[in-house]
């Protein structure tokens, strides 16, 4: 049982925990500053991302493809705020217009060229494949302290690793000015701060991350990550210190169960074939989010909210 | 339509020579020229020149809708301003803001945000600390010590949405004062608070003032301002005047301020000077 | 060429007939009854209502097998897409009004976990003997090939359905998006008026599904009545702009997608209302990016203009320099800053219109003009020609401009 755990489902546990947790923590701020939406944007346009990269390189290696999806992230968000500048149109409008917009562009494109070869399609895509990021040379719990055997852990693992870290380091650094800048923009601009730097810098650091976990475990998952642990973190305490934690913890929770649920899940039900972890874990995030929403201690609003911002 | 026929009118401008960058006066804690802002194809703000004065309480009135909270932005850098210049304290505004504490319009935040009332006045000190540096518990004593002054010592852990108005409003000012400026710009401090917080952010200013700090506030009751205030600037897209409330808020100012808005009755109650 | 163009004529097979006939209509219902929700600032609801019917197709497909049948007609399909669709919707408006989350974190909650629960749902479907040929996944992107006859009369019918659906409802769902308070207080119920609003717009996303696909669905509800705003200003015309715009796209994408081989109806029909899209926030007359940035310049030199001259009717020294490149540009000021002959001339007449302004405040203190007075309406605009002769009766002679600053 522990040498099967290590080889086909430690990895894919690790992946899918470090996907989770990157997604949750920039997400936090997303909703705070109510751009949750944008989460929803950028990993719809993951897709034209690499389907363009594979069109320019010829090639599904994975840093064209991270890079092309960081690309099309950062025309996605420059895009929205240009219609909804230049058009004075509404954001969730202009991310509207965006993403759809994009992602169509992604599927004719994908149409069109020939990628019969390669594994290359929208289910992937959207769904992942979590389940097959296992760890071949992997014989048991050793396998840990062993060096040929580490050097052949799944890229992913290594990728989302290090994006995980950097999210969280750039969190640490750029605590106080993301703080003051989601609480009170105004005077965050008059103190001297570049509320418009940091905007983008919470977008492309989301990017990053949606583009990491996203290359591991689809863009569902990404979205669900954004939004569902921070939320229900939300309901739970009222300090925003509190909050990351928690959503730290919902999201790694989220990522465990999900994981469970869906590879020994139908076991329980009888059922030989495991179902989709991404799946899983987004609909594990949102009964947490469902639970939140009717026992959370600080679910409703108290004092008087901002009126509606357009 | 026929034209008015010309007026022939003489002309100082004879000798409108561009003159270099006058000298702006480094003493002034916050000087405005010609600051233009729009919003669209209306300007909100037109062509305003002011000096506000040191140790001086300065209040800055006009109808609903006269560009006061929009000039006091477009001087922070808050909203882009479409011409002028601004000078605070003799040196451009990215030189000298740390001299400048703002208190925003208390509706301009969520005040749903997870944050405890002590957290919002340590933002104060956030400029002064940095990304990094370690906030201490002198940092932390120094910010009990301004929520004191406002009377919100008690209040400290408290979760900011569970604040009344006029609570909020001080949290904001104990904020501006962690920030230990010498020019204060308050937008509507007494808009919607309570009598208790009103007669406590006004002690508050006065004493800022005996400190030698300058103070302006855009405020909207006409009918404190010669109590509270020493200065008025009064505009309604364009500056009106400005000066000593003894000498500059008289009803004929007022009524070119506010025009037909103000009914004779109320001018009755000020304390208007003798224009 | 002649592929498209029999497309358009309707002449590529009864089949493509009925699709194009039922994209045009669907573009149409789907475009009017997208104003009301983005007039309402809620586009994005219809983001989460479409994400939310895959779960429902999951669930449809698995129950019709469980009773005994193939699972595919597309009637159940459908079916069990508007019933979590409706699932999807209330969720979102009961977590947006009971607990604090903000309606977007509720959109975006809803989209992904129900996502997430239909992949499940697929994933499970595979391994069900009568799933391998589902399927299903067409309802990702949509797909009318290989369409059977009687699910493009599905569209047709539905797409027609929505539309009249949309005419019967246009007076109070204009009303609603445009003034809720207003509605309320004229008697009608504005909560019902918004269900009803939520529901066409998933009628539309389920009729849509087999055509463009749940994802892309919401770009034929937020891309019309984005391209529509631009060229109206009222909201009764938004709707049947929009509406328009989208039987157009509908209509066009699926001749164009018909053509040709490896060009997806969906995709296709997204990428036409965004090239409308593109023409419109470009060009657009009033709204439009060019003529915006032209009037921008053209109001920004305005005001620098007025100010130079204010300053010279002043004598001031002017500062900026755009205000002195304004100038010089028009000939009023000299390359060495000097005020020219024409300069002074223009100064004058700004000074006296300062005069006139000072004592048309005096003279119509009641008449609201003070948010007139803003530095660059002409007084032309504001008085008559006699009521500005009686201010320069009252300004008396000629007096240096200095003394009336």
């Amino acid at each position: 049982m522990g040498n099967e755990f290590v080889q086909f489902s430690l990895t894919p546990m690790l992946i899918g925990i470090l996907a989770a947790v990157a997604c949750a923590l920039p997400g936090n701020f997303l909703i705070l500053r109510r751009q949750a939406l944008i989460g929803d944007a950028i990993s719809h346009v993951v897709l034209p991302g690499i389907v363009v990269a594979f069109l320019v390189t010829g090639t599904v290696a994975a840093i064209p493809m991270l890079l092309g999806a960081a690309g099309a992230a950062l025309v996605a968000v420059v895009l929205i705020e240009a219609i909804k500048r230049l058009g004075r149109i509404e954001p969730g409008a202009a991310m509207g217009v965006t993403f759809t917009t994009l992602f169509a562009a992604g599927v004719l494109i994908l149409e069109q060229t020939d990628t019969s070869s390669v594994h290359l399609d929208v289910e992937h895509a959207l769904m992942g494949n979590l389940e097959s990021l296992i760890w071949f040379r992997a014989k048991g719990w050793g396998s840990l302290l062993d060096p040929v055997a580490l050097a052949a852990l799944p890229d992913e693992l290594g990728r989302i690793a290090v994006v995980c870290a950097l999210v969280v380091v750039l969190m640490i650094v750029f605590w106080r000015w993301l703080k003051i800048s989601t609480f009170d923009e105004g005077f965050a601009q008059a103190v001297g701060l570049p509320v418009t730097a940091i905007g983008l810098g919470l977008v492309a650091t989301a990017a990053v991350a949606a583009v990491a976990a996203f290359d591991a475990v689809g863009s569902i998952i990404v979205i669900a990550m954004f939004i569902c642990p921070p939320a229900a973190a939300r309901l739970v305490t009222n300090r925003l210190e509190h909050q990351v934690m928690w959503s730290v913890v919902f999201a790694v929770l989220s990522a465990v169960l999900g994981y469970v649920f869906a590879g020994y899940g139908p076991l329980w039900f009888g059922s030989q074939n495991a179902v989709s972890a991404a799946g899983m874990i987004a609909a594990v995030s949102g009964v947490i989010l469902g639970l939140a929403c009717l026992f959370g201690p600080h679910r409703s609003r108290v004092g008087v909210g901002r009126e509606e911002v357009l | 339509m026929t034209r008015p026929t010309e007026t022939p009118i003489t002309l100082a401008a004879t000798e409108g020579r561009v003159t270099p960058r006058a000298a702006i006066p480094a003493d002034a804690p916050l000087v405005l020229r010609g600051l233009t802002v729009s919003y669209g194809e209306k300007p909100a703000v037109f062509s305003v020149d002011a000096t506000f004065a040191p140790e001086a309480m300065t209040a800055i009135i006009g109808p609903n809708g006269a560009g006061k909270s929009t000039m006091l932005k477009a001087a922070l850098g808050v909203i882009p301003r479409l011409s002028g210049e601004v000078a605070v304290f003799g040196q451009p505004i990215d030189v000298a803001r740390d001299r400048i504490a703002y208190v925003p319009q208390r509706a301009s935040v969520d005040w749903d945000f997870p944050t405890t009332v002590i957290d919002v006045v340590l933002m104060g000190l956030y400029r002064r600390v940095g990304l990094l540096g370690r906030l201490t518990g002198a940092h932390l004593s120094r910010a009990r010590d301004c929520l004191d002054r406002v009377g919100m010592g008690d209040f400290a852990a408290r979760q900011i949405g569970q604040l009344s108005g006029g609570q909020q409003q001080r949290v904001f000012l104990a904020r501006a004062l962690a920030q230990d400026a010498d020019l204060y710009l308050l937008d509507e401090p007494f808009a919607g608070v309570d009598a208790a917080t009103e007669r406590a952010i006004i002690d508050v200013l006065k004493a800022l003032k005996a400190q030698k700090k300058a103070v302006v506030c855009v405020h909207h009751d006409l009918a404190t301002v010669a109590s509270y205030f020493d200065e008025v600037f009064l505009i309604n897209v364009r500056r009106i005047a400005q000066g000593p409330v003894a000498e500059t808020f008289t009803a004929e100012n007022l009524h070119a301020t506010y025009g037909g808005r103000l009914a004779t009755t109320h001018l009755d109650q000020l304390d208007l000077a003798q224009g | 060429m002649g592929n498209f163009l029999s497309a358009l004529l309707l002449q590529a097979g009864y089949n493509a007939a009925l699709v194009a006939t039922g994209s045009a209509l669907l573009g149409f219902a789907a475009g009017a009854s997208g104003t009301f929700l983005f007039l309402r600032k809620r586009a994005l609801v219809s983001d989460a209502v479409a994400h939310a019917t895959l779960p429902g197709v999951g669930l449809a497909f698995i129950l019709m097998v469980a009773l005994g049948g193939d699972g595919r007609s597309l009637l159940g399909l459908l079916a069990g897409s508007a019933v979590t669709a409706a699932l999807g919707l209330l969720l979102v408006e009961w977590i947006a009004r009971r607990t604090r989350l903000s309606e977007d974190a509720a959109i975006g909650a809803v989209l992904s976990v129900f996502f997430g629960v239909g992949i499940v749902l697929l994933t499970v479907i595979q391994t069900m003997s009568a799933g391998r040929q589902a399927g299903l996944e067409s309802f990702l992107l949509g797909s009318t090939a290989g369409m059977l006859f009687q699910d493009a009369v599905v569209i047709a019918v539905g797409g027609t359905l929505a539309v009249l659906a949309t005419y019967l409802l246009r007076r109070p769902m204009t009303l609603v998006a445009f003034d809720p308070e207003y509605a309320a207080a004229s008697g009608y119920d504005v909560r019902r008026i918004d269900l009803a609003m939520m529901g066409l717009v998933m009628a539309v996303t389920v009729i849509g599904l087999k055509l463009v696909g749940l994802i892309l669905i919401v770009a034929m509800l937020i891309v019309p009545p984005v391209t529509a705003r631009f060229w109206t200003e009222r909201a009764g015309r938004v709707v049947w702009i929009a509406g328009a715009l989208g039987g157009v796209a509908g209509y066009l994408g699926a001749a164009i997608s018909a053509s040709a081989p490896a060009l997806p109806t969906g995709p296709i029909i997204v990428l036409v209302a965004a090239g409308l899209f593109l023409l419109s926030l470009v060009l657009a007359p009033a709204r439009g990016v060019a003529a915006a940035l032209l009037r921008h310049r053209r109001f920004q030199r305005r005001v620098h203009r007025r100010q130079g001259l204010l300053a010279l009717a002043r004598s001031e020294p002017i500062l900026e320099r755009y205000t002195l490149r304004v100038l010089r540009a028009e000939g009023l000021v000299r390359p060495d800053g000097v005020a020219t002959e024409a300069g002074r001339a223009q100064a004058a007449k700004v000074a006296r219109d300062e005069c006139r302004w000072d004592i048309a405040r005096q003279v119509h203190q009641d008449a609201g003009l003070t948010g007139r007075y803003d530095g660059l309406t002409p007084i032309e605009e504001v008085f008559t020609a006699d009521e500005i002769e009686a201010f320069d009766s009252r300004l008396g002679g000629p007096r240096p401009v200095g003394g009336l600053a």
